[in-house]
């Protein structure tokens, strides 16, 4: 099972290049990067952490999933750890035959991931604020 | 004969990101009676100094999978209470 998860910054030229193949001619990547806003806030710069033994395994699943579903090969990388404005948050990458498969894959990855993966977000803004981030509600004040 | 069934059950339960803040702690061991369920373990947390600040209802792993808060717990199973998720 590959890291799918890494505290080093992620170049997007290894991750394309492992889907790519001479029968797969389409590639679609999914490339997130750190905003400087949230929600009218603006952000410094945010933490990554995680239950990294178990965001390993729902990433493989998650890829699995995708790879069962469509012909398409997919790569996942998510950072952890402190991430600056633009650095490069998450890559998913998927490669087909044709185009459909490709968007079709990857956007199943990164929503995916977005719901299932234990990875949390803890965003410092300029207020001097820090807030854990909670997608499914208003900002929580963190601690 | 059968043995007898286990009188309880004791769990590690895991802590993450602002949950693991409520409680100062990102880890701790909870004893059951037998038989218990991932929302048992989740009200035997609650019940802990500072635990009626989290959820009732938490989104929850067994042995780093999802679970439903009605599935049963085994011994020494690894429960992980998880806030709402935010990577992507």
């Amino acid at each position: 099972m590959p890291g799918y998860l890494t505290a080093e910054p992620i170049d997007l030229g290894p991750v394309v290049a492992s889907v790519e193949s001479p029968e797969r001619g389409g590639t679609a990547v999914f490339l997130g990067q750190v905003r400087n806003h949230h929600e009218g806030r603006a952000v410094l710069r945010l933490e990554y952490s995680a239950y990294v033994e178990m965001a390993e395994a729902e990433c493989n699943r998650i890829v699995s999933e995708a790879a069962a579903r469509w012909p398409a090969a997919v790569a996942l990388r998510h950072r952890v750890g402190a991430l600056g404005i633009g650095d490069t948050a998450v890559i998913v990458a998927a490669a087909s035959a044709h185009r459909e498969a490709a968007f079709a894959a990857c956007r199943y990855v990164i929503e995916q991931v977005k719901r299932r993966v234990p990875i949390w977000k803890r965003e410092f803004y300029a207020d001097g604020a820090v807030v854990w981030v909670d997608p499914t509600a208003k900002l929580q004040p963190a601690g | 004969m059968p043995a007898a069934a286990p009188a309880a059950v004791t769990v590690r339960v895991l802590l993450f990101a602002s949950y693991a803040e409520t409680l100062g702690t990102d880890s701790l061991s909870l004893t059951l009676a037998a038989p218990a369920t991932v929302a048992d373990a989740v009200a035997g947390v609650r019940a802990l100094p500072g635990g009626h600040r989290l959820p009732a209802k938490p989104l929850c792993a067994r042995n780093l999978a999802h679970a439903a808060l009605t599935d049963f717990l085994a011994e020494d199973d690894q429960l992980a209470m998880l806030p709402p998720m935010a990577g992507g």
